[in-house]
């Protein structure tokens, strides 16, 4: 049987020689042309979020000085990850995944993000909850497939309560919105380290307001792994 | 969205149960009778007659949904069926394995709950998805006494198009017409619309390309003034638009069911084989049982010539162009491993001279070659000889700047590849294609590149040269219906050189 590119549909020419020996344990999701579309985030980056930034500027970037400034949300979250920049590539992989609910793309995107899962230390990795209805509406949460399709099982710890829509509100709104989580269960997170796993970083308020949540229940340390820095 | 039967009718439910199952789980799906006494919801009644859409494409409350289905009024079918354990796609005809998976559904609650990735765009189907259809009786059609409003003239080849169009759209009956590239097809659909419109059928055009509906939509306003037209593809505002005459993209038929009494459908050669078979589905899905299927093409498939020609088939060939003058011929010009000759940084020698000539005469040119990576070889040797060169290719995102550049006489040689090798039409220019022994290059492709010289009546002539490393079959095959057509024209007396 033949296997096609994820996204193109291109076939995928079985691997001849050497590299099929040695890539025979990595699953190929993409043909070569669209995984080169990607493109990786590597250079100097902001501390704390991962931003792209030059060295001149420091190591870490304006929105983080920010919101570690605010003692609501000092040390919450202690690291954003991303992989990769939100390209047009990547913007239309997200929005298949996402929205048009094209849930196998978990699994590419999720082979992305291994490389850097292992270099964290973690107890749990835990998904960024869906509102009921929108989880009704989209027929998944897209971070809990992606920490399915990284081999993981997710923590459910949270729910959420406030369903409005982000993207509809300004910045300043949105820092300072009411919690977003409900915390279902306590004794599980006491002193451990967890990953939160989610698509995009974007402002990373709704990453900070989870870890915010998961700290003062007890957590000993909240980082974020994303596919990309939006 | 799961289901139980009760009373002999599916009734939704939410939770997961042994008596529960996922639609296309379920054994048969009973059709309740129609109850004349229920008041139907005239907003339903529109936009689901002749559909088969989803409950996310429409606003009303689930339970006015199941109402009318409980009153025989909208039928549920299944999207997602397994014919032997196999998926079947019932909206877009999909069975090709890699493009179905699975996912944990918060909808029906499986574990893996199978969907189509074909038809993704068109919103996701999976196996708990029903698709919804209109089962009362649908709007009578309003009839307009002949609402045609075009008073250009056909060509004599495109007058006998006309009228056998008219009668197989008539007589419900299958039709291809084959005319070539420059002949003027859309104005031979127009008398068969009028008559089929002023009867009160119902008409959709549908062709592989957003450009092409684009392009066609004003064309047919401004020949059918005074009745609506709605104009579907991806992200269109007519979506909703209930039209005696649609213009749409091939994908926007997986949403019509049972829908036109005649569908023509444009440029049935230019799909790429994989997706033939779903194309097929959405035709016959779209169509009424009693209908008609106007084909029209400049280059039916070898099959279809061969059935034309054993009488299998009913077809009208329009063998000339519109301004009469015959169709250039292509030349085949032998020209060595020209692969191994580019990759050393220089241009078979018949090439250079070809282009060359062309560029003395100051002769605007398209050049196509079979892939990306000859285009990015050859483009720097090229511009060696000229400075006004480009190359485009389908993932340029500058591709329609180039063409209009094209146009604009600011570039001399075009490199393209296959991507250009229909829809545009440059005025006076000459063609070659290297590398015409690539499988890329079908028969139906070499006709239509072959077809891009010589449209205007201002220049009706231009050469077209294969430029070749061993002739092949589909290089003879098209020569030879280029000059085919040319005979049967003179004898018809279509041509005056
Ligand atoms: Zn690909
Ligand atoms: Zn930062
Ligand atoms: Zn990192
Ligand atoms: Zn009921
Ligand atoms: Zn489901
Ligand atoms: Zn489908």
């Amino acid at each position: 049987m033949t296997i096609n590119c994820l996204i193109c549909h291109a076939e995928l020419l079985p691997l001849l020689g050497w590299s099929a020996l040695f890539l025979k344990e990595k699953p190929r999701y993409l043909c070569d042309v669209c995984q080169a579309k990607w493109e990786r985030i590597n250079g100097h980056t902001c501390k704390r979020c991962d931003r792209p930034m030059s060295e001149e500027d420091g190591d870490t970037c304006f929105d983080c000085i920010r919101w570690e400034k605010d003692a609501v949300w000092a040390d919450c979250l202690t690291r954003n990850h991303s992989i990769v920049e939100y390209n047009d590539f990547c913007k239309e992989v997200i929005a298949r995944f996402k929205y048009r609910g094209d849930y196998i793309l978990a699994y590419p995107i999720a082979e992305m993000m291994k490389g850097s899962l292992l270099t964290i230390e973690y107890d749990f990795l835990v998904a960024i909850p869906l509102s009921t209805e929108r989880q009704y509406e989209r027929g998944f949460n897209q971070s809990e497939a992606i920490i399915t399709a990284l081999g993981e099982q997710s923590l459910s710890v949270l729910t959420r309560i406030h369903t409005e829509k982000q993207s509809k509100k300004s910045r300043a709104e949105r820092i300072h919105l009411p919690q977003v989580f409900q915390l279902v269960e306590r004794a599980v997170i006491q002193e451990k380290s967890l990953v939160l796993i989610d698509d995009i970083y974007t402002t990373g308020s709704t990453l900070r307001n989870a870890a915010k949540l998961l700290i003062e229940a007890g957590a000993k340390k909240v980082s974020s792994l994303t596919i990309a820095r939006g | 969205m799961r289901f139980i039967v009760k009373n002999n009718r599916l009734h939704p439910v939410y939770e997961k149960t042994a008596q529960s199952f996922i639609l296309s789980n379920a054994p048969s799906i009973p059709q309740p009778q129609m109850n004349t006494q229920y008041p139907i919801n005239e907003d339903l009644q529109t936009l689901l007659q002749g559909k088969q859409l989803l409950h996310d494409d429409l606003t009303h409350p689930y339970e006015l949904i199941q109402e009318h289905y409980e009153n025989g009024y909208l039928q549920y079918r299944k999207s997602i069926a397994f014919e032997k354990n196999k998926p079947v796609c019932r909206r877009c005809g999909n069975t090709n394995p890699s493009l179905f998976a699975q996912f944990p559904c918060a909808r029906c609650q499986e574990e893996a709950c199978t969907y189509c990735r074909n038809c993704l765009m068109m919103g996701r189907v999976s196996s708990c998805t029903p698709l919804l259809s209109w089962a009362g009786p649908i709007i009578p059609p309003e009839t307009i006494d002949s609402p045609l409003q075009w008073d250009g003239q056909l060509s004599a080849g495109q007058k006998k198009a006309s009228n056998e169009v008219t009668q197989a759209i008539m007589e419900n009956k299958n039709f291809l017409v084959w005319a070539v590239c420059g002949a003027g097809k859309t104005e031979v659909l127009f008398a068969g619309i009028n008559e089929a419109i002023r009867q009160g059928k119902r008409v959709c055009i549908a062709t592989p390309r957003t450009d092409v509906v684009l392009e066609l939509a004003p064309r047919f306003k401004k020949a059918f003034p005074t009745i609506p037209i709605a104009a579907l593809y991806g992200g269109s505002e007519d979506r909703h638009l209930h039209a005696q005459l649609t213009i749409a993209t091939t994908h926007q038929l997986f949403r019509f069911y049972q829908a036109f009494d005649s569908l023509i459908v444009d440029e049935v050669d230019a799909f790429p084989y994989s997706n033939d078979e779903t194309l097929q589905y959405a035709v016959q899905q779209a169509r009424k049982p009693t209908s008609s299927i106007i084909y029209l093409t400049a280059t039916p498939s070898e099959q279809w010539q061969g059935e034309c020609r054993i009488g299998k088939r009913a077809y009208v060939t329009i063998p000339a162009r519109f301004h009469r003058s015959s169709l250039p011929v292509p030349g085949f010009t032998w020209c060595g491993n020209w692969e191994k000759a580019i990759n050393k940084n220089v241009l078979p020698s018949s090439v250079k001279r070809w282009l060359k000539e062309r560029i003395d005469a100051d002769k605007q040119t398209l050049l196509f070659l079979p892939k990306i990576s000859n285009m990015k070889k050859i483009l720097p040797i090229v511009q060696t000889l000229h400075p006004k060169v480009a190359a485009v290719h389908a993932e340029d995102p500058a591709r329609k700047e180039k063409v209009l550049s094209m146009r604009k006489k600011e570039i001399l040689i075009l490199l393209t590849t296959t991507i250009l090798e229909r829809g545009v039409t440059l005025p006076n220019i000459d063609v070659a294609v290297l590398g015409a022994e690539n499988r890329i290059f079908t028969e139906s492709a070499l006709v239509q590149i072959a077809g891009r010289v010589g449209r205007k009546a201002e220049a009706p002539t231009g050469t077209i040269t294969f430029f070749h490393y061993g002739k092949t079959r589909a290089m003879v095959r098209a020569r030879k219906q280029i000059v085919n057509m040319n005979i049967e024209a003179k004898k018809k007396g279509l041509i005056d050189d």
